[in-house]
């Protein structure tokens, strides 16, 4: 396992190398003049001279393969620079937008396990009944519904027409804040969950051992939730896992709309802003935080299933 | 009957007249901070954003400060200005009740600091053009000294500022990158002062949730009595329109700015309508000429292109409304407008005419470039297409990334360009632009040449009276709307919504969000009237 562990991580070498090169590939040919970019605001007279020196200064009128030697050289240092703009470390504006990001994806995931498993458990029990129609039809919505109409719809269901919560910030990083960014996260993932019970239970219903169970006079009760659902949860908890790190990269949009302060709204300011290192610096830790992600669900399926070798 | 209406006069007259409402102190203003996303710093010095002024502007005070309403700079940290015979020599009387949030005094000392910083290579500041006007700022940009020769220090509160040319010195030191801050703090804080900063302005720093929301609290040791009003101001940064719309709805903001898609439907709700302040804002929008190039060598060209465009039926069904029709060059609020200048209607048979004396008659096509922008991108020469058809005129649009324009328009590699462009708030600058001297880097796309322009504006530069320099400024910008040097499409209109219990915020011309916020109260009916 120790072997696989290391195996595992060496690779993760290749793949950044891939992203980085990527998205530095993608951020720096694009046309036109990413100083002017970064510091214009419209056309509101920005000095030409002051352009022409920030672009020496940030490197940009060095080779584009000049430039990517430097970053990587410092990236092996564990420095990525500073931002163009903020003029601060980018390694301290991202790390201090980490706590937020997190917070927002572990309520979300929350919701989506604390909704979509039940939701998907007795829709199955339930095969063809209304609440098996209604619910996969509400899970097909939910995946299905845009972000960010979802969470302009709550916003103003809950913060327009009722005044319940607040429409958007961080306040004091509490939930009244957060029940409408994480729901709205959570949704999509919440249904996907949902799918994946009901298509586990279904399956497991059918299988031999419960057959036997039921033949044995053991109690539905008992059937349902000790050999049903425990087998189901463990195709449902790796597929959660998973999605656990694609659902952190899904935070942007959400971040966004809703003005959280996390990793996924600095990336997008930073992009529009053409803020070349902070936006590098806010693909790499997503990038770094999914591969951790998988990894870690990988080790742990040993644990769920003590079938599972590591080769 | 009618004796009942003179019953009715009589009854009414006798009421009493709806008295003013006093102003209140107290209270916490939800204000936006709309664009682009988060804050980038709250050092003056280094920033270049209207979005981290409008934050800025509540904790600091550079020498002169924009007067919304008035347009208007005005003297803010000094009692008097004298002004020498030549121009070059600006004497100033500073006030010495300003403190800083720390509680010491401000200085001359301190102002010196500040535009020493600005102009310091160091500091890297993008406001140094404006200090640039003052004697020996060069010197320092260049790294050559290290204080700027033209200021000096008479005593703690007199300061004498010589000046590199004579220039209209407040429409440079108002600006919010002119900021006077406080040597010892700065020199303290080192980087952090960024993310913790000190001023004389009239609300003191408290907190900044990146991303989300800067807060300020009311400075009481500020130098006008029984001001700010406000105890609180939470900026809440919200770039997306739709979010700021439901916030607005659900009353969490007291104070939004509105998007050309949500103006028909605040004014029409008879509630929202009420509380809306609209001003023609300091960006021209119009349609570039390559003026090197056939056929926009020819005036009768242009000008039949300005005549063909029915401005107002585009300014209604595309930018629903929220835009004003452009006369000339300089807006409708700026200084150096011409209130009698009359501009191009729309006159299509004028149009035929002019094509035809130019010769082109047959009409010619064109590459039309622009960026994706919903006001004044693309969708300008989409709209303007039917109109210039019959003119025999056609385009061919291509879309391209903003810096991918600046770019090309800096290179002159465009035949017509669609872009705003700052007008303000010295009506001088935006007109200079334009001189024959000024290259396409610096500004000057079209690349516009004409001796009677430059002349115009020379005379400008050096007139001393106001009336008389308003005057010759006018006077160049009637030379722009005579040969249609571009067509003139339209002023932004900037909207500002409010809740009916804010009071003090006015018609701000460089930019609606950039407000008084020393005169800003709220009454009693605020849902955060007490929160402190």
């Amino acid at each position: 396992m120790f072997a696989y562990f290391i195996r595992r991580l060496w690779q993760f070498i290749p793949t950044i190398l891939g992203v980085t090169l990527i998205v530095f590939l993608l951020l720096n040919v694009l046309p036109g003049n990413a100083a002017l970019t970064a510091l214009a605001e419209g056309d509101r007279g920005l000095d030409t001279k002051y352009v022409e020196e920030m672009k020496k200064l940030w490197g940009l009128d060095k080779p584009l393969h000049e430039r990517y030697f430097d970053y990587m050289l410092k990236l092996a240092q564990g420095d990525l620079g500073r931002s163009f703009l903020r003029r601060d470390p980018v390694s301290g504006l991202v790390l201090e937008r980490v706590g937020p990001t997190l917070k927002l994806a572990v309520a979300a995931m929350f919701i989506a396990l604390g909704l979509g498993i039940p939701l998907g458990f007795f829709s199955a029990l339930r095969q063809g009944s209304w609440l098996d129609t209604t619910s996969m039809i509400g899970a097909v919505s939910g995946v299905s519904m845009p972000q960010f109409w979802l969470g302009l719809l709550l916003m103003y269901a809950l913060a327009v027409a009722l005044p319940l919560l607040p429409t958007s910030g961080y306040g004091d990083g509490g939930l009244r804040h957060m029940i409408m960014p994480a729901f709205t996260l959570g949704v999509s993932y919440m249904a996907l969950l949902a799918r994946t019970t009901r298509a586990a239970v279904v399956e497991i219903k059918l299988a031999d051992f419960i057959r036997t169970a039921r033949a044995k006079g053991l109690a539905e009760t008992v059937i349902n939730y000790k050999h049903i659902l425990r087998n189901a949860l463990i195709l449902v908890l790796t597929t959660a896992g998973l999605q656990f790190g694609a659902l952190i990269g899904n935070t942007v949009i959400v971040e966004k709309l809703f003005s959280w302060p996390g990793v996924g709204s600095l990336l997008v300011d930073s992009i529009f802003q053409r803020d070349i290192p902070v936006t590098q610096g806010c693909v790499l830790l997503l990038i770094l935080g999914f591969l951790v992600i998988n990894l870690t669900v990988d080790m742990l399926y040993a644990l769920i299933d003590p079938r599972i070798e590591y080769r | 009957m009618r004796r009942l209406l003179l019953i009715a006069l009589v009854l009414m007259s006798l009421l009493p007249a709806a008295p003013a409402l006093a102003e209140r102190a107290g209270g916490t203003l939800h204000y936006v901070a709309p664009y682009g996303g988060d804050l980038l710093g709250l050092d003056a010095h280094k920033s270049t954003r209207i979005q981290d002024f409008l934050v800025q502007t509540s904790i600091n005070h550079s020498l002169y400060s924009w007067e919304p309403g008035v347009n208007k700079p005005k003297l803010e940290l000094a009692t008097k200005a004298d002004v020498s015979a030549d121009g070059k020599v600006w004497t100033f009387k500073l006030r010495d009740d300003v403190k800083f949030h720390t509680g010491r005094k401000m200085t001359a000392d301190d102002i010196i600091f500040s535009y020493n910083r600005v102009a310091s290579p160091a500091t890297k500041s993008p406001s140094t053009l404006y200090v640039r006007i003052i004697k020996g700022a060069k010197d320092v940009e260049d790294g050559k000294t290290q204080s700027i020769a033209g200021l000096k220090k008479i005593d703690d509160f007199t300061l004498q500022i010589t000046l590199e040319n004579a220039v209209d010195l407040p429409y440079f030191l108002f600006y919010p990158g002119t900021a006077i801050l406080p040597k010892d703090e700065v020199e303290k804080r080192g980087d952090g002062f960024s993310s913790d900063p000190v001023g004389c302005g009239p609300f003191q720093f408290v907190k900044w949730v990146k991303g989300s929301e800067v807060t300020v609290k009311k400075f009481p040791g500020y130098f006008v009595p029984n001001r700010p009003f406000l105890d609180k101001i939470v900026f809440k940064i919200m770039s997306e329109s739709q979010a700021r719309d439901n916030a607005f709805r659900a009353k969490e903001l007291d104070a939004t700015i509105v998007e050309p898609v949500q103006y028909p439907v605040y004014m029409k709700d008879p509630a929202i309508s009420k509380n809306v302040i609209e001003v023609a804002e300091m960006f021209t929008r119009v349609i570039g000429f390559n003026l090197d190039k056939e056929p926009f060598k020819k005036k009768e060209v242009r000008q039949a292109i300005n005549y063909a465009i029915d401005r107002n039926i585009i300014i209604e069904k595309l930018l629903h409304g929220k835009a004003v029709p452009a006369v000339s060059w300089l807006p409708s609020t700026s200084a150096g407008f011409n209130p009698k200048a009359k501009g191009y209607d729309y006159d299509p048979a004028k149009a035929v005419e002019l094509m035809k004396k130019a010769g082109y008659e047959k009409g010619f096509t064109v590459d039309a470039v622009s960026t994706n922008n919903a006001s004044w991108g693309t969708v300008v020469f989409e709209a303007a297409m039917p109109f210039l058809k019959k003119i025999n005129i056609n385009l061919n649009i291509q879309q391209m990334e903003g810096a991918t324009l600046v770019d090309r328009l800096q290179k002159g590699e465009f035949d017509m360009f669609s872009y705003s462009m700052g007008t303000g708030p010295d009506p001088y600058q935006p007109l200079a632009r334009w001189k024959g001297d000024v290259s396409r880097t610096a500004g000057n796309y079209i690349d516009h040449k004409n001796p009677a322009y430059d002349k115009a504006l020379e005379q400008a530069a050096a007139e001393r009276n106001e009336a008389k320099r308003n005057a010759l400024l006018q006077q160049a910008d009637g030379i722009l709307l005579e040969e249609a040097a571009m067509m003139f499409f339209n002023y932004n209109k900037a909207v500002m919504a409010y809740q009916p219990w804010v009071h003090g915020l006015k018609a701000a011309a460089v930019d609606m969000v950039l407000q008084d916020y020393v005169q800003i109260w709220v009454e009693e009916s605020s849902p955060r009237a007490k929160e402190k």
